[in-house]
């Protein structure tokens, strides 16, 4: 791989980072607005307001940049590039299409579950670097939820990486075919409710809980460093989303996916990031203990089964 | 109030782990304090070991300005300290002054009065059962209620002229006559909301998260609603079957809660958050019917006068009367003490919301933070109520 080429794969790892995170944070706004029977931005950018979340990020910009005089000033600062990277780098090995791939690991699924773990300690270095009360209770909320939650991912993805006999995304999605939309359900619904937990999305977002720890980790940040947490979460949820879609959906399977992969798997990436928004919309958060019940009494024995399920298959289809 | 250092041992071999309290501010600026309530919190962890109401930040010497103002300007102080009940606190004083008077009101007025109150309470109880979900993180309900009191926003708006603030009552009877065609609207208003209020209801209490957020959480018992006062729907959630518009018959309440009549009072028994939802729903329900009730009563009524000629100066005789009514947050009441002036010596104003979170240091303490605003919010409180 030659120098230009690296540039040229990061260059597009970035804009993929840069756009698609956008893009569905407006999609986000008018999927809410239409939900709730309103019309959402409609001004900026002229149709649609189709140009409201580059107002919005030259808004941001433009904002006074505040650290706390009590905050621990480095950690303070560094926690927003933390939480981007970290969903910068997961991006870097989802695959489009077979050959479409910034960077083709042979383990890259365990790549993708440990670099989107890194978010998390961003969460954390905010919280306890802020230096108050809200960010550090919601600190402590995300580092529990941290706990409970990796495991049940954990157990869901090493199903799907059974069932294909591969650790690389790629493979897993050529190992892929149809029979393991009903053989992997329980793991993939294991693995929806453990991102969606995992990216502090709704009804898992005590951690951020705007009515109770007033978006706790988060609380302190103004400006353009706001607007990075803001572009980090949702790159987390694209990055979840493609991660799902391509284990479970099958990627870019599709009709004519020789030549039009990447549409399938852009458009079941969007489907799965379209359930994740529709969730927030309709329910309410959970309590921290209520959630901790749920991952440690539902989720995990449900992974547990699925692993055992999975287990049986390949052995007996081998 | 002090943050004593507390030791709680764990198993760590010799040492153990020291914790301390942490003092949790939650306002006066807070999402969860709908204005400027604060609440002083002692945490363990996530446990509230102490919670300390501190009010007062909003407080604008209603009774004070009561006392300076005669009793037609009275009218506009009094439907401000409850910014959601309006009419109904409009009613309150106009009470107090008629029965001081003993003024006779038009029974058109007293009828149109009564239906009035009752569509403020839907509006009250619609914002209420939009922002509770709210706090627990369900944000579109909130967009749900708002479509249906704007309904009802658009009949009152017709008849009043105002949205939150109507001034539409006077001392002796009301402002206007109903507009011709207005009883129409209102009640097409009111069936509108009543065949929509099943989409409310299926988000609300039809969600399983919120039924495991607010069950047995925030448990107020009857004890304590003796105890400190508690009112309306809070204190019907706690199995205290109290409502004025049943036991003190005003306006024409006497006749809609009268057996047979439309009027219910609806009681729980479990005390706890998701019981005041349950009775806030149901209230609604009630009101509605009431709704109707009193305008089929005014298609009967012949047209006649709606309100009193007053003099031009309007002194109350020398004199004290307190008059109370079931607002939709509970009790409100004006005592009024008259030195024969036109201007009331001294005014009383007790409202409902002050009594009712009084009792939150007791409620809140041995929850989690994360109930607080699960308790904070089925208090269903006005902060311009607390701090009057």
């Amino acid at each position: 791989m030659s120098v230009l080429e690296i540039v040229l794969r990061s260059v597009a790892v970035l804009v993929c980072f840069m756009v698609l995170p956008l893009v569905l944070g407006q999609a986000e706004h008018k999927v809410m607005a239409h939900m709730q029977g309103r019309l959402g931005p409609m001004k900026a950018g002229g149709f649609h307001g189709w140009a409201q979340l580059i107002a919005d990020g030259v808004k941001f910009a433009q904002k006074e940049d505040i650290v706390p005089r009590a905050a621990d000033k480095p950690v303070f600062r560094l926690a927003p590039a933390v939480s981007m990277f970290s969903y910068l780098l997961a991006l870097v090995a989802i695959p489009f299409t077979p050959s479409t791939v910034a960077g083709d690991l042979p383990a890259s699924l365990v790549y993708v579950l440990a670099v989107s773990g890194i978010a998390t300690v961003a969460t954390l270095m905010a919280g306890f670097g802020s230096g108050n009360k809200y960010a550090m209770l919601g600190a402590f909320r995300s580092a529990a939820q941290l706990v409970s939650y990796e495991v049940p991912l954990i157990l869901a993805c090493a199903s799907f990486a059974m069932a294909a006999g591969s650790l690389s995304i790629g493979g897993i999605v050529h190992a892929w075919h149809p029979i393991w939309l009903l053989w992997q359900l329980p793991g993939a619904i294991v693995l929806l409710i453990a991102a969606t937990a995992e990216l502090q999305r709704p009804p898992f977002d005590m951690p951020v809980a705007d009515s109770e720890v007033v978006m706790g980790a988060m609380t302190e940040y103004t400006g353009l460093r706001f607007a990075l947490f803001l572009l980090s979460e949702y790159a987390g949820i694209v990055v979840m989303s493609a991660l799902f879609a391509a284990l479970y959906l099958g990627g870019w399977n599709g009709p004519f996916d020789g030549a039009l992969g990447f549409v399938w798997m852009l458009l079941k990436t969007a489907a799965v990031a379209f359930v994740v928004l529709w969730v927030r919309m309709s329910w309410p958060r959970l309590r921290e203990d209520q959630l901790q019940r749920f991952a440690w009494f539902f989720l995990v024995p449900l992974a547990l089964f699925q692993l055992a399920l999975t287990a049986a298959g390949v052995i007996y289809t081998a | 109030m002090s943050t004593s250092a507390r030791e709680l041992t764990v198993g760590m071999g010799a040492g153990g782990l020291a914790t301390s309290d942490m003092v949790l501010n939650i306002g006066p600026q807070h999402p969860a304090t709908h204005g400027v309530l604060r609440l002083r919190i002692t945490l363990d962890g996530e446990r509230i070991t102490k919670c300390e109401p501190i009010v007062g930040y909003m407080h604008r010497g209603a009774e004070k300005l009561f006392e300076v103002r005669d009793y037609r300007q009275i009218l506009v102080l009094a439907n401000r300290h409850d910014w959601l009940s309006a009419f109904s606190s409009e009613i309150g004083v106009c009470l107090a002054v008629e029965r001081a008077l003993g003024m006779e009101v038009p029974e058109r007025a007293t009828w149109t009065r009564t239906l009035l109150s009752e569509l403020n309470r839907v509006l009250n109880h619609l914002m209420f059962l939009g922002s509770y979900p709210l706090e627990l993180g369900a944000i579109t309900p909130m967009f749900y209620v708002f479509r249906e009191r704007e309904e009802l926003q658009a009949v009152m708006e017709e008849i009043a002229g105002g949205r939150l603030h109507y001034m539409f009552n006077r001392i002796g009877g009301l402002r206007d006559d109903i507009p011709a065609g207005w009883l129409d609207r209102a009640a097409e208003a009111v069936a509108t909301v009543r065949r929509r209020m099943p989409e409310i209801e299926s988000f609300i209490v039809g969600n399983p998260i919120l039924n495991a957020r607010t069950k047995g959480v925030g448990v107020i018992t009857p004890a304590m609603v003796e105890q400190y006062g508690i009112s309306g729907p809070i204190a019907r959630a706690a199995g205290v079957d109290v409502d004025l518009r049943r036991d003190d018959p005003y306006l024409a309440y006497g006749e809609l809660f009268s057996p047979g009549g439309p009027g219910r009072v609806i009681t729980r028994p479990e005390g706890d958050s998701l019981a005041r939802l349950e009775v806030l729903l149901d209230q609604t329900h009630v009101s509605l019917d009431l709704a109707d009730a009193c305008i089929e009563k005014l298609r009967s009524l012949p047209q006649g006068p709606v309100n009193v000629k007053l003099p031009k100066v309007l002194k109350v005789p020398e004199g004290s009367g307190y008059a109370a009514t079931e607002n939709p947050l509970g009790f409100n009441g004006y005592y009024l003490v008259s030195r024969g002036e036109k201007t009331p010596w001294r005014l009383k104003l007790r409202s409902a919301s002050f009594n009712n979170m009084s009792c939150l240091g007791e409620v809140m303490e041995g929850e989690l933070l994360a109930d607080m605003v699960a308790i904070l919010g089925s208090m269903f409180f006005v902060v311009g109520d607390i701090d009057k």
